[in-house]
């Protein structure tokens, strides 16, 4: 049986009811909360402020240093608390996506920390969490060349569908599930984060990159809402 | 002692006419504001406002062997982290020792005053019992999170249901949750922290009283029969508590308990419906 129809009804362009909004960490420079459906991130920024210890500090640019945390309960089976591989490795990779398009020249011998929190966890954990560091950057008056928007293009069976679920990530037949997380610019369209996990045909990828494209779009679209001061939240 | 900001200096003056900043008399609470169910994938959880101060909390569930010496008794893990995410003073790592405390002290109030009935929580004596695993993390640090985690911790714990258990394969089945909950008892834990900054006593204080203080206090009480309890204690900081401050601070948080708990029982119950 091929996958004809998403297991939560959605068409395979949808989204996941969205929320958004900024401004949720009073301690923060800049803060925001950014969801797909039951998949919630927070994420705050501190800076720029100057980077210790002194040796780290670049001369000519400003460096953003991103974590990514999982907490222990948004998850079915309890997650150790604190770094592991993984999360390492998704703060550097959101890190980046964001690196991309603040103008870092600004701010030499400085350090913008973001700090991303994932409360709950379905699936597309990293686009939602890179969803709300930007909008954290903005909020926080951070100049920036453009927005990123980010999201997982999954091909299911073969199926390219937009935002993909944790059942879809377990979806095995036919040609099983593949995750494909993407964050590109709001104007020029570049990416400037991509990862694949699963097994994709060379010729359906520009698929899956043609989706991206309308998919970011539809996430620039509430992320800008919300920076105009917006509580969006499709939810209720 | 030297005073090192201007502000400290100003928090110690108005005290001593029993002012604050932000107008409230130095035995108030702040307002609480509890929500629920704010992650689906734990088995409860809780976010608690107060103030501008916020923790999360979640309550997590699994089997676990006991404790030898407890072979009828479920078990309990607290830990608490202020993430970077809270504040600009927070660096991520390891817990330090201001997290661990905050943990330590909240799991105490919990234990001690016999809020769960460990031995409803034993599978199978000696070989199997339910351990909660309780995760507080603070969102926005503005004073005072070891009361706000304390709240929080036991908002979860009200909240929290069983995960579906198969007897058979003695398998947790997280996807499908139960409706019972978990064996509270009617010995609520209410954690209340006074600190001492100048010679006055302050409680609830938000961060630049925190940061004035010179000595710090917390008790956790309950009360399931007429008297009050308290169940745990620790004081932090180098200088002294008199034994007049102490017995001030006793009479207070009594009248402080009495009029706060009903509050905030009144609150969780409107959330359990």
């Amino acid at each position: 049986m091929s996958y004809t129809k998403r297991l939560d009804k959605r068409k395979f362009d949808e989204l996941r009811p969205i929320q958004a909004e900024v401004g949720i960490i009073p301690n923060a420079d800049g803060s925001a909360l950014f969801a797909f459906g039951k998949t919630v991130a927070i994420a705050a920024v501190y800076g720029p402020k100057p980077l210790h210890p002194a040796h780290m500090q670049d001369p000519e640019r400003g460096i953003i240093r991103c974590n990514y945390n999982m907490l222990p309960f948004s998850v079915t089976e309890r997650a150790k608390p604190g770094p592991n591989r993984r999360s390492k490795e998704i703060g550097m990779v959101a890190g980046n996506a964001l690196a991309a398009v603040v103008d870092l020249t600004r701010f030499p011998g400085t350090v913008i920390d973001v700090e991303i929190m994932i409360l709950q966890a379905n699936a597309s954990t990293r686009c939602a969490g890179i969803n709300a560091a930007a909008m954290a950057l903005a909020h926080a008056g951070v100049v920036m060349k453009e927005m990123v928007s980010s999201v997982s293009i999954g091909k299911i069976d073969d199926k390219i569908v937009a935002d993909i679920t944790k059942e879809e990530e377990d979806y095995h037949e036919g040609e099983g599930p593949t995750d494909i997380p993407f964050t590109m610019t709001s104007r020029t369209k570049q990416i400037t984060h991509l990862q694949l996990d699963g097994k994709i045909q060379t010729h359906r990828f520009k698929e899956a990159m043609e989706a991206a494209k309308v998919a970011c779009d539809k996430v620039y679209e509430y992320q800008l809402r919300a920076l105009k001061g917006e509580k969006i939240n499709e939810n209720k | 002692m030297e005073l090192p900001n201007i502000n400290k200096k100003r928090i110690i003056s108005l005290l001593k006419d029993s002012k604050r900043f932000d107008s409230r008399k130095p035995f108030e609470f702040r307002d609480v504001e509890i929500q629920t169910g704010i992650s689906i994938n734990a088995e409860g959880s809780a976010r608690v406002k107060l103030g501008k101060t916020e923790v999360i909390v979640g309550v997590k569930m699994e089997t676990k062997e006991p404790y030898t010496d407890h072979e009828d008794e479920g078990t309990m893990v607290t830990s608490m982290e202020f993430s970077p995410v809270c504040g600009e003073r927070y660096e991520s790592g390891p817990p330090q020792m201001d997290s661990i405390e905050i943990a330590r002290v909240v799991d105490r109030g919990i234990r001690e005053s016999g809020f769960i009935d460990w031995k409803k929580l034993c599978i199978k004596e000696g070989e199997k019992v339910w351990s909660i695993m309780i995760d507080i993390y603070c969102i926005n640090d503005d004073g005072n999170v070891m009361d706000a985690s304390s709240i929080g911790a036991v908002a979860a714990l009200k909240m929290a249901r069983f995960p579906g258990y198969d007897e058979k394969e003695g398998k947790v089945k997280y996807e499908q949750p139960s409706n019972k909950e978990l064996p509270l008892t009617e010995n609520v834990p209410l954690a209340l922290t006074f600190h001492k900054v100048g010679d006055s006593l302050v409680l609830d204080p938000n961060r630049d009283e925190e940061d004035a203080s010179e000595a710090r206090i917390t008790l956790a009480i309950s009360s399931a029969k007429k008297d009050k309890m308290i169940n745990s204690m620790q004081k932090g900081g180098i200088t002294p508590l008199t034994i007049e401050e102490m017995e001030k601070i006793i009479e207070q948080s009594e009248k402080v308990y009495d009029e706060l708990f009903p509050k905030l029982e009144k609150k969780v119950k409107e959330l359990m419906k």
